[in-house]
């Protein structure tokens, strides 16, 4: 009788990798819903266009590393990036943007170092700055929230017919853009904070940080939630930035003077603060590995956001502060074991190994 | 209820207890061949005391322990011993090891034993003695010999009973305390009265056995007769696995963290398996070995699983069928549970001491392992890890053999519980990877070991040999002079003796120490005669083998040269003249040798008579078998004869290697006839010498067809260094 | 003007530069005199990754003189009882490139062995005694000699000598005391691919 031996255990929970990327896969859905009402279908249809490009990528590198494809293609790791990517994009941005941007991602940030498991950096977020530096015109063309009226005119997005035109035929949206909050905020010269809401319609129309964006991102947290709640990563990361972020807002705010740097619930609910918090800061292949860790790594992503949005060149620095942690991860590790069963406290790895 | 504590991470596993739980403890009838492997503990393998064809009586010793960490094994029924030898054992290897194997006869007749109910009249080292001898080992899984952790150095203030069965599947100990949780309460209290009566004594049960739980606490209520009843407190917790682990298991407890590398008993904790317990029992108020034990049968492919009080020994297959085991339905069997147990690799190994339980799993239950994907380092490993170690780190770096860093991730205090491989969401085998890791840094301390002592003796052997040749070179240097002073002397002796013997001799007998020294030197060379004249006999020998040694060490310094003879590079050279120069130097020494040798002959040819009347009368008193005699005279004759082999052609020698060696097998050749027409012993180890001889003799023709350009002018210097001497 | 001012600036950017390098020059020149890490001498840490077999296939009498020879610029892949695994450490020792075990000098052993004397055969003679260079082997002239397992190196230099071959190589076996798991093969090899040469990313190749 030929009995199959190998190592234990002998049992496996059910958790798989396919199931922790469906369910960051399902927790998208409602900031893309909010998104959508928003801004119309453009991010939908930034996310096919990634999707695809995704999945085209991935089966073509397989094949040229001579992995199985399938196999590989069923982990959906690539499905997350393109998704992440597409909801980060400026809706009804031009196709190739999409496609460049997803391309990049998988290609060069994921499987030239190594693929799934193996990237330093975080693909989507690699894709986006990439994107960002080489087309900054076309990354920075937001659609004005539809039901946000300026100048009399209430902004609407345009339906699936024109969207489709704008994206793959290349007319013009100019019409339809407006600053986002962030953007506003930052060109914000010379008035006190309160006189700046009351007279930009993004804010004066919003309730607490502009206009849509604001349910966008409560959208994302309620998504990050569930993730939590499934226990997909722990609290660790996003607290970690949720916190720094809030810090920094907090010491920086000075009540609301001309040069402010904008109130807590501003950096909170706008720009991509909730998506990245949950979405981004969590993705575990860049982060630091400890818990202690990760919760240095997302408040020091919360501190360079808030760096970057107020004294940088960019509106939003969210790709730029994960990038700069991806960095850092290795080294945080190394400063951050937990504290082993039956050893004293818990210095760094090599400190440790020299006392022992 | 007192504290508990909570451990870090763990997980909840499906349970499947239930599937066993059905009835009562079956009993298995007797197999008609008992395995009992030497080694079912950690420690020495027992050695067996019996011999094949031996009967032996159920209970009966038949193979003891080695050493202090070791335990002995009993026979588990009676029976015939059929074989000692190696079988496969129930291990995670799937190895052979040395078992004992009985055929009972299916008397099942006890052997004498002894129960001591009134324990309590004997002192601890008494009952330890006892515990050990019945062979008793830790039965929870990984069988540590009970009475060596009973013997602790520190004093002991708390007894942790461990009732946990945290693994999936199994029941034996549920099943064991519902039905004697009397018993199992004296074998603590026997503890408790080893180890001086602890102030604690916990046993600590998982919420999931409620009927144990409560079989415990009405046995507690009915034992009268414990003393330290109070002191005794049955803690539930939360289920958990792997709260039954040591260090787990006394951090929920006590709320302390055994510290990395130490035993409990230096917490002032023991802790004992619960199913220990009840052997204990036995062993000290029944006398009885442990021979048997509560074993879960259970899995999908069993169709009546159960708990079996079940023979050590007995086959798994003998067990199986009467769980009605289904073997078409079983891909994987598994000894232990499902996720510390190992895959048994067929079904004729026995059970063993340790063997908790015995899981038939079908296809469905324990599915073959997913094909792992890449480690997406999301933490869940962390999350679970009892120890807090980070899983995917060790991974990391086990896959890249990175041992140091494994350590510094303290991989040592991975106690292989596999929650980690559990949730894994990519199924990583990463148990697989630190076992691998752990074995290959043993591995490689034990290899560093070894080196290091090998590298000490090394430099021993290195420095006694200096220290040799030193002091040869010493000795050498003072042999000289003497040998120098000597000649002055006797040169100077025979002067005066020529000039004026007569005075010489009156001299001689009223020598003394204000006299002159001429007459001391007189005086000495008479001494010397008479003492050659009295064994010259032993003289002889002492020639004849110092010719022998110089001749062997001729041929060494020679061979030595030849070696080098075939490499030609400049530091080869310089080498090459100073063995030259050796080979010379032993040439001399030999030449020296047999000098004297004939000095020696000449010297007793002159004495002809005299030496031939003493000889037979030595060989007479040395010895009077004469077969001996015989054997004394071809040693002598042989010796003879290696002289004059030796002496006959040391200028061949000279000229090649190869001739040399042509010798060395004419003279081994006539050794052997020698030794033939004598019938010596001998014949046989001079018949290898011959053979080994003529291939050597090959292979040096080979060598001297590839080092013939050297050996011309080597011969060239040899021969101008013993001209210019 | 212009001129002066450029020579000004040039002067300036010189002086800058020039101070820069000193001040760093004397940073480092100190940190190097004090955080100076005295290590072991070059040969014994050479030493001590090699096996101590003392078999002399490297062509050295002894895993030592190896080791001077190795710092006087000898190849590292001379020792074949060492194997791979002993190239590798001293590769990464001496921070070179790991070259292939030179086959000239034998091969890697897959299992260790030991010496054993067939007693009933020997006849003591005491040259393997002579000839073991961890005095591994008891025995006296004309007396029955064995080796001492635990200390043998496995070195081979005690079969030669003997005039009546009574020495053998035995393989050490396994028991169940050094059995050991072994790491799951990385995924590379798990796939079991068609050409193994065109590995396009520098981890899929084979570790
Ligand atoms: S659970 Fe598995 S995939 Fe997740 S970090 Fe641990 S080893 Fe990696
Ligand atoms: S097997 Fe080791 S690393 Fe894995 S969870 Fe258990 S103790 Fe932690
Ligand atoms: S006994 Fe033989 S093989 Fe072993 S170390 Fe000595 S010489 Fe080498």
């Amino acid at each position: 009788m030929a009995l199959t031996r190998n190592s234990s255990p002998h049992a496996h929970g059910p958790r798989s990798t396919q199931w922790v990327m469906q369910q960051v896969l399902i927790a998208t859905v409602p900031g893309l819903i909010v998104l959508t009402s928003f801004f119309g279908i453009g991010t939908i249809i930034n996310i096919l266009i990634a999707s695809i490009t995704a999945i085209g990528c991935e089966a073509a590198v397989l094949k040229l590393r001579q992995r199985p494809i399938g196999f590989y293609l069923r982990d959906y790791s690539a499905l997350v990036t393109a998704v992440l990517l597409g909801l980060a994009l400026p809706p009804l941005a031009p196709w190739w943007l999409a496609v460049t941007g997803t391309a990049f991602a998988i290609i060069i940030a994921k499987h030239l170092y190594g693929g799934m498991g193996f990237n330093p950096f975080n693909p989507a977020m690699i894709g986006y700055v990439v994107l960002l530096i080489s087309f900054p015109l076309q990354m920075s063309a937001w659609l004005a929230p539809s039901g946000l009226v300026i100048d009399g005119t209430v902004a609407a997005t345009p339906g699936l017919r024109d969207a489709l035109q704008i994206v793959f035929a290349g007319n013009a949206i100019d019409g339809f853009t407006a600053a986002t909050p962030l953007d506003a905020f930052k060109h914000n010269s010379g008035l006190l904070v309160e006189n700046f809401y009351q007279q930009t319609p993004q804010f004066n129309q919003g309730r607490w940080a502009g206009f849509g964006w604001e349910w966008v991102n409560i959208a994302f947290l309620l998504g990050g939630c569930y993730l939590l709640g499934r226990k997909v990563f722990t609290w660790h990361a996003p607290v970690g930035m949720l916190g720094g972020l809030t810090l920094m807002a907090l010491f920086n705010y000075d009540g609301g003077s001309s040069a402010s740097n904008g109130s807590i619930i501003f950096h909170l609910l706008s720009g991509a603060t909730m998506f990245g918090a949950f979405f981004i800061v969590t993705d575990p292949v860049t982060s630091a590995t400890s818990n202690r860790g990760r919760l240095i790594y997302g408040a020091l992503i919360g501190v360079i956001l808030f760096l970057i949005r107020s004294w940088g060149n960019y509106p939003d620095a969210l790709a730029f502060g994960v990038l700069l942690m991806n960095f850092a991860a290795p080294f945080i590790d190394y400063y951050t074991p937990p504290r082993t069963y039956g050893h004293g406290k818990s210095g760094t790895i090599i400190h440790r190994s020299k006392e022992d | 209820m007192s504290k508990i504590w909570d451990i870090h991470g763990g997980i909840h596993p499906a349970e499947h207890k239930a599937l066993s739980l059905g009835g009562p403890i079956r009993t298995v009838p007797l197999p008609p061949t008992l395995i009992l492997p030497l080694s079912q503990h950690i420690g020495a393998p027992a050695y067996p005391v019996v011999g094949v064809g031996d009967k032996v009586l159920k209970g009966q010793l038949i193979a003891a322990a080695k050493g202090f960490v070791s335990a002995p094994v009993h026979a588990p029924s009676s029976g015939v011993i059929s074989a000692i030898e190696e079988q496969t054992v129930p291990h995670v290897s799937g190895m052979k090891a040395p078992c004992i194997v009985i055929q009972t006869d299916g008397n099942d007749s006890w052997i004498e034993h002894s129960a001591n109910p009134d324990y309590r009249q004997k002192t601890a080292a008494e009952l330890v003695a006892l515990i050990g001898d019945a062979g008793i080992t830790g039965l929870g899984g990984a069988g540590f010999p009970s009475a060596v952790k009973l013997q602790p150095r520190q004093p002991i203030n708390t007894l942790i009973i461990n009732a946990t069965e945290c693994e999936p599947y199994i029941t034996a100990d549920d099943q064991l305390i519902r039905e004697r949780a009397a018993d199992i309460l004296i074998g603590i209290d026997i503890l408790a009265h080893i180890l001086g009566r602890p102030e604690r004594i916990l046993i600590g049960i998982e919420d999931n056995k409620p009927e144990a739980q409560q079989a415990l606490a009405s046995a507690l209520k009915n034992s009268g007769n414990t003393d330290n009843a109070g002191a005794i407190e049955v803690v539930e917790f939360p289920t958990k696995y792997p709260s039954g682990g040591e260090k787990q298991l006394i951090q929920i407890l006590t709320g302390e963290e055994l510290p990395s590398g130490k035993l409990p008993a230096e917490l002032g904790i023991v802790c004992q398996n619960i199913g220990t317990t009840h052997a204990i029992y036995r062993a000290i108020c029944h006398g009885e070995a442990l021979i048997s034990r509560l074993t879960t049968v259970t899995g999908q492919a069993c169709g009546k699983p159960g708990n079996f009080e079940v023979l050590i020994g007995t086959p798994v297959a003998h067990l199986l069928k009467e769980a009605e085991f289904d073997a078409q339905r079983c891909p994987k069997l598994i000894m232990g549970g499902p996720m510390m147990g190992f895959a048994l690799p067929d079904t004729s190994v026995p059970i063993i001491k340790s063997s908790n339980c015995l899981l038939a799993t079908t296809a469905e239950e324990s599915p073959p392992p997913p094909p792992a994907q890449a480690c997406i380092r999301c933490g869940h490993c962390a999350e679970v890890c009892p120890a807090s170690l980070l899983p995917q780190q060790l991974y990391w770096h086990a896959q890249s053999k990175n041992y140091e860093r494994l350590e510094a991730h303290h991989l040592a205090d991975c106690i292989e519980c596999g929650a980690c491989s559990y949730v894994c969401p990519s199924s990583i085998p990463l148990v697989q990877y630190y076992r691998a890791a752990k074995g290959e840094i043993r591995l490689i301390a034990e290899e560093k070991r070894q080196s290091d002592r090998a590298r000490a003796r090394f430099e021993h052997h290195q420095a006694r040999v200096e220290q040799e040749e030193k002091d040869k070179a010493a000795k050498r240097e003072a042999r000289k002079l003497a040998a120098e002073a000597a000649k002055a002397k006797r040169e100077a002796e025979a002067e005066i003796a020529a000039a004026n013997p007569q005075a010489a001799l009156d001299a001689s007998p009223s020598a003394g120490a204000n006299d002159s020294g001429e007459l001391d030197i007189v005086q000495a060379a008479l001494a010397r005669v008479a003492a050659k004249k009295a064994s010259p006999e032993d003289q002889r020998k002492r020639f004849e083998r110092a010719i022998e040694t110089t001749a062997a060490r001729l041929q060494k310094a020679q061979q030595v040269l030849a070696a080098m003879a075939s490499d030609d590079s400049a530091e080869q050279q310089i080498k090459r003249d100073q063995q030259r120069a050796s080979v010379e130097q032993a040439r001399l020494r030999h030449q020296e040798a047999k000098n004297k040798l004939a000095a020696i002959e000449t010297d007793q040819a002159a004495n002809g008579p005299g030496d031939i009347a003493a000889k037979p009368a030595t060989t007479n008193t040395a010895s009077a078998d004469p077969g001996l005699d015989r054997a004394a005279a071809a040693i002598a004759r042989a010796q003879k004869n290696a002289a004059e082999q030796a002496s006959m052609s040391p200028q061949q020698k000279l000229q090649k290697q190869r001739d040399a060696l042509e010798k060395r097998l004419g003279k081994a050749q006539t050794r052997l006839a020698q030794a033939e027409s004598e019938g010596s012993e001998q014949v046989e180890a001079f018949n290898h010498a011959v053979a080994t001889l003529s291939e050597k003799l090959k292979a040096a023709d080979l060598e001297l067809a590839s080092g013939s350009q050297d050996s011309g002018p080597a011969k060239v210097q040899t021969h101008t260094t013993e001209d210019s001497n | 003007m212009t001129e002066l001012s450029s020579l000004e600036l040039l002067l300036t950017a010189v002086l800058a530069l020039v101070a820069l390098a000193t001040v760093f020059g004397v940073i480092l020149g100190y940190a190097a005199v004090t955080f100076k890490v005295e290590g072991n001498p070059l040969v014994a840490q050479i030493d001590a990754l090699l096996p101590q077999t003392q078999c002399g296939n490297c062509g050295y009498p002894g895993c030592k003189p190896y080791a001077q020879a190795i710092v006087d610029g000898e190849e590292i892949n001379k020792c074949p009882p060492g194997g791979q695994a002993t190239i590798d450490a001293l590769a990464s020792l001496l921070d070179v490139p790991a070259p292939e075990l030179d086959a000239e000098h034998g091969e890697e052993a897959e299992v260790k062995s030991v010496a054993y004397i067939r007693e009933d055969e020997c006849i003591g003679c005491t040259k393997c005694i002579q000839a073991c260079p961890v005095d591994a082997i008891l025995g006296a002239a004309k007396l029955m000699h064995t080796v001492i397992a635990d200390e043998c190196t496995g070195c081979d230099l005690c079969v030669e000598p003997c005039p009546v071959d009574c020495i053998d190589m035995l393989e050490i076996p396994q028991t169940l005391a050094d059995w050991h798991w072994q790491t799951p093969l990385p995924p590379a090899e798990r796939f079991a691919r068609a050409n193994s040469d065109s590995n396009i990313i520098a981890t899929d190749r084979a570790a």
